[in-house]
């Protein structure tokens, strides 16, 4: 049994900063500068890993099975875009923010039907919500331009000094600091005693009511913050791509989502970073090789991954990492592998 | 008035297939509480086989209909067999993760050997047309539609309630310890339920190709429909997935005739309402496992 000390140092430890995380961030970094000729496909990369770490908020710390997450990527993106394009937010960080927070509202709103019920009414539920909105969409084609999409869009420089390039060069280190700032504060949330309630929601709802935390209240709040999360993803796709369209709501970016997470592993924040790298290229692997059937490769790795086992294979994967962080710090693995799978 | 009539009977002509497709996934989803988003694979499954031997070979509709029923019937066997048997006692977010993975591949595996563009079959000239009933447009195709579906409907019902086999599945799905414990070998009442749910699949699959279309994106086109009967429906029964499906039908039939811009956001709202009020389905009760 731990005292309250224990638990309170053990959780102090868990959330200092270990040597691996900031050398992945300077990696992270480093290949801004390495890779001049990839920005658009690293973007995509950082965009990517936003939207899955937003997912994992829900999925991997409250045990939230979502398969409408895109609804809120599309709200940011049309709110991203309809504010450039019509000139009333041009400054691209504020514009932000306002995207993020429409998308935080919605997420607000909807994630009093996502609590209620079980497993399967809630997948049900962020799917509807998810297509109800694709409907919407394609509904008032006048503001949202249908299946053409929003056209037209212009960004201006971001805080008034750094112009968005061909190249991307602006977008990727925009695109970089803002999964930053925002991995920060996930951080902070997961370390904190509301992300370690969190957690006893996930393992166990009744068991975590019963020692007091407010189960329901915790899971609109961290549904709230994740849709904010991924409305900033959406935000962020607007504006470095200047393009938003009917697909940014689609099934498909939903389920690829769940790929990346679970590619990267639940529940320990890098997850859906390291998945999105992983992801991408694969996908750009794939599609070299058979540039129209990449999905069926895409989806034998899905279901190979929930055959051999989640946790299994990261045990597998994390084998050596952790075996040379012990070696050269002799403390506890950065990367653990969660205690239990969503 | 006439075209009242004419949409509800083309709306229940629609729910009724929609039945035929998602009854198999009543039972997995519903009674076996697995979540199954790779049902309509199977109806896809046979809808090609179907296209195949009718267009290919040159067999005649309704020769090849059993046919389209015995081999998604057999492709579910033995996945079930070979992968779903694995996935029972999991979560149901690796569930979710291993049936969009099939979802996936069969719409690249089709879309590789098929074409991805859509497949009309060659129906006899008997079922073209429609003919007037009573000032009424009845189209044939969708008259059969009724008839084998209906037959279909009751035939499943007279299983359930009548034979042993029906009564040994309602044993293991009510409390499969127990049905067990009495000598029922409940992963093959599962298996061959599975089997059978496929074959029904792919046999709403090969009646659907005229109404609903057929092509390589068809799983992932009508899941969220599929997902609307069993989830609506409940699955205590047969009777609530069927009142479902001809609701689905008949809501999505007359939504798209009288607004046709509001689209499917009619069906939509009418589902998470629903799923609001009355988590376990109109007229369900939570599944025993």
């Amino acid at each position: 049994m731990a005292t309250s000390s224990d638990v309170g140092r053990i959780a102090r430890a868990h959330a200092s900063w270990h040597w691996s995380e900031i050398a992945f961030w300077c990696l992270a970094l480093a290949c801004g500068f390495a890779f001049p000729s990839r920005y658009l496909i690293m973007t995509d990369i950082v965009r990517l890993g936003l939207f899955a770490l937003s997912l994992d908020l829900i999925l991997g710390y409250a045990g939230i099975v979502s398969l409408g997450h895109a609804a809120f990527f599309g709200i940011g993106a049309y709110s991203a875009g309809l504010l450039a394009l019509h000139g009333v937010i041009t400054e691209p960080v504020l514009a932000l923010l306002v995207a993020g927070l429409a998308a935080t509202v919605i997420g607000f709103l909807t994630s009093f039907l996502v609590i209620r019920g079980v497993d399967l009414t809630r997948l049900m539920v962020t799917l509807g919500i998810a297509l109800l909105l694709e409907a919407l969409a394609e509904r008032y084609s006048d503001i949202t331009g249908g299946t053409d999409g929003l056209q037209g869009i212009v960004m201006a420089p971001v805080l008034g000094l750094f112009e968005f390039d061909i190249f991307g060069r602006t977008g990727f280190f925009y695109a970089l600091i803002v999964l930053f700032l925002l991995f920060l504060i996930a951080r902070r949330v997961v370390h904190s005693p509301f992300g370690l309630s969190l957690r006893a929601i996930k393992n166990n709802p009744l068991r975590a009511a019963a020692i007091g935390v407010p189960v329901n209240r915790r899971l609109i709040a961290v549904y709230t913050l994740a849709s904010f999360y991924a409305g900033i993803a959406g935000a962020l796709f607007t504006q470095t791509t200047q393009l938003a369209s009917l697909d940014v709501f689609s099934f498909e970016r939903s389920a690829d989502l769940m790929l990346v997470l679970v590619i990267g592993g639940t529940g320990y924040l890098y997850g859906g970073l390291i998945g999105a790298v992983v992801f991408r290229m694969l996908q750009e692997f794939f599609s070299t090789i058979t540039p129209e059937y990449w999905q069926f490769w895409i989806g034998l790795v899905l279901v190979v991954i929930v055959l051999v086992g989640r946790a299994r294979l990261h045990r597998w994967v994390l084998l050596v990492p952790n075996w040379i962080s012990r070696q050269l710090s002799g403390r506890k693995a950065a990367v653990a592998i969660p205690e239990s799978e969503a | 008035m006439t075209s009242i009539l004419t949409n509800l009977f083309d709306g229940v002509a629609y729910g009724m297939l929609l039945f035929v497709l998602a009854c198999g996934l009543a039972v997995t989803l519903g009674l076996m509480n697995f979540v199954n988003l790779a049902h309509g694979a199977f109806a896809m499954a046979g809808g090609y086989i179907c296209a195949v031997l009718v267009n290919g070979q040159g067999w005649p509709f309704f020769a090849a209909l059993p046919f389209a029923f015995i081999g998604s019937g057999l492709i579910g066997a033995a996945f079930e067999r070979g992968l779903y048997r694995h996935l029972y006692t999991r979560s149901h977010l690796d569930q979710v993760l291993f049936s969009i993975g099939l979802v996936f591949m069969s719409v690249a595996a089709v879309d590789y050997f098929m074409g991805s563009s859509r497949v009309f079959i060659n129906l006899p000239s008997a079922l073209e047309g429609q003919f007037d009933a009573f000032g009424v447009g009845i189209g044939r195709y969708r008259l059969m539609i009724i008839v084998i579906c209906g037959l279909l409907t009751a035939l499943l019902q007279l299983i359930l309630a009548k034979t042993r086999f029906g009564s040994r599945l309602r044993a293991a799905v009510d409390d499969p310890r127990a049905a067990s414990g009495l000598g029922i070998n409940v992963p093959q009442v599962f298996a061959f339920t599975f089997a059978f749910g496929c074959g029904l699949a792919g046999l709403g699959g090969a009646l659907s190709a005229e109404v609903l279309g057929l092509d390589p994106y068809f799983p992932l086109k009508f899941m969220i429909y599929f997902l609307i009967v069993v989830t609506v429906g409940g699955s205590s029964s047969i009777t609530g997935p069927f009142l479902a499906s001809l609701l689905l039908g008949i809501g999505d039939v007359a939504g798209k005739y009288y607004v046709p811009k509001m689209g499917p956001f009619v069906i939509y709202t009418i589902m998470i309402v629903i799923l609001i009020w009355r988590p376990n389905g109109l007229f369900g009760r939570t599944a025993a496992r």
